[in-house]
């Protein structure tokens, strides 16, 4: 019984197989219609399937398949040509197939679905050549519309002698060579001698792949591991050693371990090309469906990801192709019009680059509309019209990540269902990759998924803070700054206890690990430290750790379930010495520190229910204080905090400048953010008297660098804002924060209120 | 009820406790073990099990005992759990009992607090008492669970 079920198994694993393979050389024959090799190759998989439904007793299977390879001798032996309508034919086929394949997986046994219109579909289509055209032609609409034949039973169909593969035929799954079971099947089946040379050759080659459970190959993986530890161990103890004999040993041990660990890493590879080969039958069907002409191109089909990385891409994948081919590329005619070629070119790109694996989909359409995504973002009440105006094309595009958002005009078929881009985006960062959208409006759009190119193993950069070793993952990692006499030079600005480092004139948060982890330190002085720049999404901070002790390729292996709740850690592996290390996550770490808001990240978990009310996120404010008014500047948008006398002012055309770093620097008050003040576009600084230097925020944005001068810096705070829209016409929202309500400076409505409306203002930018 | 109960004990600040000899994998003395920052309290950190890293579970934070004396390591006993294999840190391993029935004892109703949590019955032995724990519940931190060792963000 079991045994039965092993061989059922196994035939259905295979089938599936041969079955997508079948699915790819039929796409591909369409451009090579008289290909003996891809034709001799369909014709083998239909005919193994069939000849297995006849030893497992698959009856409706038997009769499809066997439908469709009678169709596929006539092909082969060049008495039809095959032409779209045969082709869409035989891919109906083919999903027949798969959904009977499946329903065998689930159920154990076919169901009653009647198949019977596709075999009246497939015969007509033999019909073409045997009988006349006329009988063809009631089947073809049939076709236009895929899942159509299916629903025409047609009873005196069934008891046909072509059924006769329902009766039983023991013989082995798999073998081309098997004695038919009537004499009209005789006709069609291949002669022996007929296969060609180089199919016996790619049957040889089946032969020697076979198929091994992937928890073996992890439990090989931590086997090697192991090894490697006790190799380590091995090479210190031969260190200490004279015997030329052991030292010449242990040598070898270290070669063979590190060749065998490399060998199992490697045996989880697969190359991209084990999923993209879907592709070419998806992008037919769009097409076809849509009414559109595009071209698939894939290059690096060899790039080679770790099994579990690329099941993970799948989904996404699909999506943005069918993304590409439905909203994206143009119809015929819109292309011409826009004096493009009639074909679009959908191209795909994988390539390996800083150990990480970069899959680009570009298309040549029509970009991404970034006025309709803000539109829609306003309808579906995401954004006001107000911030729509004043969106930057980066946040607008961010836009498409948000669930449920989806601009296509209609609900096609194809997409434009609601699930977009988030979904791609959860997918792919749940195994650590990243996704970006580059859109050229009117020339196309790019998507560049990143990933990392295994699971498994990473480099990381190990070091030390109080007793525990930690590691950081490679990737994360943007650079190192050794701290000990920079500090001296007083880069490090120290804002109520928050450190702020000056990094090639970016102001750069400051973190301290030993901090974050509430645990004591010995030192307290940063001199001698570290600080490791991070990259936590678009958000960039420096995580000052103790002496970084080396970089090392590591396995990650998970937490148990006590400390599966601690989101700063990614998982623990054990070093060289056999000690233990935490991973850190950077995206854990940096939301911990509230370096990074939550917003973009968790909306993707909690759907929905981020859209009503105030937007709720963490974020990082400098607040400081200005005619008794409170006010908060985001610390992304600021670059450095400035102290400059008051004789240093200058004025210019009614405007407060400094000379500053070889450029005029202009200054800008809070108050001047009044109506009056906006309406006459004039603004002196108002100083406070009792001072003779005046402090000054130094902002840049959208490429104007300019001064808010104010009264006194109070605090950087990091911690929930609920923000409140208060009715005021400049724009700016209001929060309440450290208990007194204050308000957040919108850097893109101060830069348009205030600079952009003055010639002289841009001119003295320059 | 408890014919024929095979208790594996170990004492933990002078008490003695049990617990089903089946769930006993192993006896590890001196491992290094690594603390793990903002993890729950009765955590005490993580070993190395021949290439596996366990979760240490110090028995000292999860019954509430005064913290273990710097000088003194913990013995891991190693124990099968639903999850996986998970450490326990007692100070020190005693042998394999079948208490007799007649020893068996309810827990007086005066006993409060952790020890109440996870102890499912007790033995009066010849030299001491034996609590029965349940690992189960020790593992999961019992009906009020384990604090976690994070201040909350003021």
């Amino acid at each position: 019984m079991s045994e039965m079920d092993e061989i059922v198994k196994e035939f259905l694993v295979e089938s599936n197989e041969n079955i997508d393979q079948v699915d790819r050389d039929l796409i591909e024959l369409e451009g090579d219609p008289t290909s003996k090799e891809l034709l001799g190759r369909i014709f083998r998989t239909m005919h193994s399937i069939k000849g297995a439904t006849g030893f497992l007793d698959f009856s409706k299977l038997g009769a499809v398949t066997h439908a469709g390879e009678t169709l596929l001798s006539l092909l082969r032996d060049g008495r039809l040509t095959l032409n779209a309508e045969i082709t869409s034919g035989l891919l109906s086929l083919t999903d027949v197939i798969r959904n009977i394949l499946s329903e065998i997986a689930v159920k154990g046994r076919e169901s009653d679905t009647d198949h019977t219109g596709l075999i009246e579909t497939l015969m007509g289509l033999q019909a073409g050549v045997r009988v006349d055209i006329g009988s063809t032609r009631s089947i073809l609409p049939a076709l236009m519309n895929s899942d159509a034949p299916m629903r025409k039973p047609n009873p005196a169909n069934v008891t046909s002698p072509r059924e006769s593969t329902s009766q039983p035929a023991p013989r082995p799954t798999g073998i081309v060579d098997t004695p038919s079971v009537s004499g009209q099947i005789e006709a069609s089946l291949p002669n022996e001698s007929e296969l060609l040379p180089n199919e016996f050759y790619s049957q040889s080659l089946d032969s020697v792949s076979i198929r091994v459970d992937v928890n073996q190959l992890d439990m090989l993986m931590d086997l090697v591991g192991e090894l490697v530890l006790a190799r380590n161990q091995i090479l210190q103890m031969s260190s200490h050693q004279q015997d030329p004999d052991f030292i010449a040993s242990s040598q070898h041990l270290n070669l063979i371990t590190s060749e065998l660990q490399e060998r199992v890493a490697r045996t989880r590879m697969q190359p991209i090309d084990n999923i993209w080969n879907k592709l070419p039958r998806l992008v037919r069907d769009l097409t076809t469906q849509c009414h559109k002409k595009v071209q698939l191109q894939m290059r690096g089909k060899e790039t080679e990801l770790d099994k579990s990385i690329l099941e993970a891409l799948k989904d996404p994948l699909t999506h943005v192709v069918r993304n590409a081919i439905d909203h994206g590329i143009e119809s015929p005619e819109m292309r011409l019009a826009a004096g493009k070629s009639v074909e679009g070119s959908l191209i795909l790109h994988a390539f390996h680059e800083n150990g990480q694996v970069n899959v680009e989909i570009s298309d040549d359409g029509a970009g991404i509309n970034l006025d309709r995504i803000k539109q829609k973002a306003v309808d579906l009440k995401l954004i006001t019209l107000e911030e729509a105006s004043s969106m930057a094309d980066r946040d607008a595009l961010g836009l498409l990540f948000i669930p449920g958002f989806s601009t296509a005009r209609a609900i096609t078929n194809i997409s434009g269902r609601g699930v977009g881009m988030d979904v791609v985006k959860t997918n792919i960062e749940k195994v650590g990759g990243t996704v970006e959208i580059e859109n050229r409006p009117g020339l196309g759009t790019n998507i560049r998924i990143r990933i990392p190119l295994t699971l498994a193993i990473l480099s990381a950069l190990i070091f030390t803070v109080g007793e525990t070793v930690y590691a950081i993952p490679q990737q994360d990692i943007v650079e190192l700054i050794r701290l000990d006499e920079m500090a001296a030079k007083g880069q490090i600005n120290s804002v109520q206890g928050v450190m702020l480092y000056r990094l090639r004139g970016q102001l750069l948060p400051l973190v301290n690990l030993d901090a974050a982890l509430n645990v004591t330190s010995a030192k307290s002085s940063n001199a001698g430290r570290t600080a490791v720049v991070l990259q936590a999404h678009h958000r960039q901070f420096g995580l000052v750790v103790g002496e970084v002790a080396d970089i090392a390729e590591i396995v990650v292996k998970p937490l148990g379930k006590h400390l599966k709740s601690l989101p700063i850690y990614a998982g623990a592996t054990i070093l060289g010495d056999g000690r233990v290390a935490l991973i850190l996550d950077v995206l854990g770490l940096a939301r911990r520190v509230s370096i990074i808001t939550d917003v973009q990240t968790e909306d993707a978990t909690a759907p929905k229910t981020k859209m009503e009310g105030p937007v709720i996120s963490l974020e990082t404010l400098l607040v400081f204080e200005d005619h008794q008014e409170r006010v908060a500047i985001p610390l992304s948008e600021i670059t450095r905090l400035e102290e400059f006398p008051l004789s240093a002012l200058e004025t210019t055309d009614g405007w407060d400048v400094v000379q500053y770093r070889e450029e005029i620097l202009q200054l800008i008050s809070i108050p001047n953010l009044s109506e009056e003040a906006r309406l006459s576009k004039r603004s002196r600084v108002q100083v406070a008297t009792s001072s003779d230097k005046i402090q000054v925020v130094v902002c840049r944005k959208n490429g104007h660098q300019f001064g808010v001068v104010v009264d006194h810096i109070l605090d950087i705070v990091e911690h929930k804002v609920a923000r409140v829209r208060i009715h005021s016409r400049s724009g700016h929202e209001t929060a309440v924060i450290s208990g007194r309500v204050t308000r957040i400076l919108e850097m893109d409505g101060l830069v348009r209120d205030m600079l952009l409306p003055n010639p002289s203002a841009v001119v003295m930018e320059v | 009820m408890s014919e024929g109960r095979q208790l594996s004990t170990f004492f933990v600040d002078d008490l003695c406790f049990g617990i089903d000899v089946q769930t006993v994998q192993e006896v590890i003395r001196r491992l290094v073990i690594t603390r793990v920052p903002l993890s729950p309290v009765q955590v005490g950190g993580l070993i190395n099990l021949r290439g596996q890293i366990l979760t240490a579970i110090d028995l000292r934070r999860c019954l509430n005992l005064p913290q273990r004396p710097l000088c003194e390591f913990p013995v891991n006993l190693i124990i099968r759990t639903e999850d996986g294999l998970v450490s326990l840190l007692v100070d020190e391993i005693g042998d394999v009992v079948e208490p007799d029935k007649d020893m068996f004892e309810h827990l007086p109703s005066t006993l409060r607090g952790r020890l109440r949590d996870f102890v499912l019955e007790a033995y009066k032995l010849p030299s001491h008492l034996l609590f029965y724990l349940d690992t189960r519940r020790l593992l999961s931190g019992g009906s009020s669970g384990f604090p976690s060792s994070e201040p909350s963000n003021g």
